[in-house]
């Protein structure tokens, strides 16, 4: 409870408040001694605890870059399920690696997005700050972008248990979001083996989320696709690693 | 063995020790999910066992039994059910009550004796010659909790991956076509190939299927029935 009384930067408004509240806090327990009744419980006072977390993702894979990253944290709750049709959020972000929707979800308590695509290859660190004590669940996603509708990310992970410098990493596999037909055809990938157009609100695949069956491309024998052997991949796709700053 | 000789109080504590141990290994509650991760293949009634640590429905790198075959070519369990029924496991059979869709689960409950310490599972995958998706003898964990076990398809190596309409009968060519797949496999294929090399049990290499329904050399549709590794997913709660 004392833990945050440990002076830091002064200046800190928030650590200001963290002090009066834990005076208090103790002044109140204070009293209670001196009262000696056991019944008369005090409720604590928790004051606003700031939580941050460092999130590293990796592209693992050869030649698909990964759209604008999406880090979302919120309560328990999953952002899509295998077995369940894609929200239009996920769809805008599966199809066309728009995650404006889906950072713009009521239901995330603190969400931010990466500034640019990540290149295969390369990683990108995101930091996100909470002070809302619900939001302990960690959302992920990024669409791989020479692909009609795939993404990888992963949903409602409890982080609670995160310790202060506390790491966990995960190997992530590759979604189908099932709203857009694998056809790979001209004019249908958003990524730079096509430049064609993203979202549609067409739903003409299966509707239901499912693990990607992976890229086919023309060298494989899919005669409309507009992609090449370059651009297979499997899975794991993304290296995916949080710690605990805060 | 180095042999210390005990106090009274430290022999009684032993012997709680032992009675928690034996606890422990006690018939335990299961509560499993399983689901079909793919967008494009349908798995056969899936059979799922707690059995003793000592037995396999398959082990990759060794020959398919012909009730391994008969399931992965065919898609019927019965043989591996008898054979298990045989070792005194505790069986599931046929959770979906028919075949499991792309993307689907089926859920139940298994209560497994003392001695079945170990879980299997296998179901045929479909369209495939004879591919299936499996567990090999996972050790039940015996403290309470969820599980995930992410399952990868495997070819029992008793059939040509020959990729086009055939017979489901263990030891006939061809892949079985069951009525709701009926639709969505193509026919006239030529035959992707027509020799299995390695007949042991293995990680199947996928399929390669073809754009063409109504010719080219496979019936498998190559943007649709294609898989990528994890193809299930398991969820074990041990009560």
């Amino acid at each position: 409870m004392l833990t945050f009384i440990t002076p830091k930067k002064s200046t800190n408004k928030l650590t200001l408040q963290l002090l009066i509240a834990s005076v208090f806090t103790l002044g109140l327990a204070a009293c209670n001694d001196s009262n000696n009744v056991a019944e008369e419980v005090v409720a604590p006072i928790t004051p606003a605890m700031e939580y941050s977390y460092s999130i590293t993702l990796t592209n693992l894979t050869y030649a698909q870059p990964l759209s604008p990253v999406a880090v979302a944290l919120h309560d328990d709750a999953k952002m899509w399920q295998v077995g369940q049709p894609a929200s239009v959020a996920l769809e805008k972000l599966a199809e066309g690696g728009d995650n404006a929707d889906f950072i713009a979800l009521t239901s995330n308590m603190a969400a931010i997005s990466s500034e640019g695509p990540v290149p295969p290859g390369a990683s990108v660190t995101l930091d996100i700050s909470t002070t809302e004590p619900m939001a302990t669940y960690l959302t992920v996603a990024t669409m791989l972008v020479n692909t009609n509708d795939a993404f990888s990310g992963l949903t409602g992970v409890d982080i609670s248990t995160l310790m202060l410098n506390q790491e966990k990493s995960w190997r992530l596999n590759v979604y189908d979001s099932g709203t857009e037909l694998n056809n790979e055809a001209l004019g249908t990938i958003p990524g730079p083996a096509d430049g064609g157009v993203g979202y549609d609100a067409t739903r003409n695949d299966i509707d239901l989320i499912g693990y990607h069956s992976g890229v086919v491309s023309k060298d494989d024998g899919l005669s409309s696709s507009v992609l090449t052997q370059d651009h297979r991949f499997d899975n794991p796709a993304v290296k995916l690693t949080i710690t605990r700053t805060k | 063995m180095k042999v210390i000789k005990q106090s009274p109080i430290k022999s009684a504590f032993t012997v709680l020790a032992l009675a928690f141990a034996s606890s422990t290994t006690m018939a335990q509650e299961l509560s499993i999910t399983v689901t079909n991760l793919t967008q494009g293949l349908h798995f056969t009634p899936v059979i799922t066992a707690a059995h003793a640590s000592d037995n396999h429905l398959f082990m990759a790198g060794e020959m398919a039994s012909v009730e391994l075959q008969t399931m992965a070519e065919g898609g019927d369990i019965s043989g591996l059910a008898n054979m298990l029924t045989n070792a005194d496991a505790n069986l599931n059979e046929n959770p979906a009550m028919g075949l499991l869709a792309p993307t689907m689960s089926a859920s139940f409950n298994l209560t497994n004796d003392s001695a079945n310490t170990h879980l299997s599972l296998a179901a045929m995958i479909l369209p495939s010659n004879d591919g299936f998706v499996g567990l090999d003898s996972w050790k039940i964990p015996e403290e309470a909790g969820t599980y995930t076990v992410f399952l990868n398809a495997y070819d029992a190596g008793t059939e040509a991956n020959d990729e086009i309409r055939g017979s489901g009968a263990p030891g006939e060519a061809g892949m079985p076509v069951p009525p709701p797949l009926d639709a969505s496999i193509g026919m006239n294929g030529t035959g992707v190939t027509d020799i299995e090399s390695n007949n042991k049990v293995h990680i199947h290499r996928g399929s390669l299927g073809d754009d063409n329904m109504t010719a080219g050399k496979s019936d498998i549709n190559n943007s649709v029935q294609r898989w990528l590794n994890p193809v299930a997913k398991l969820t074990i709660t041990v009560q």
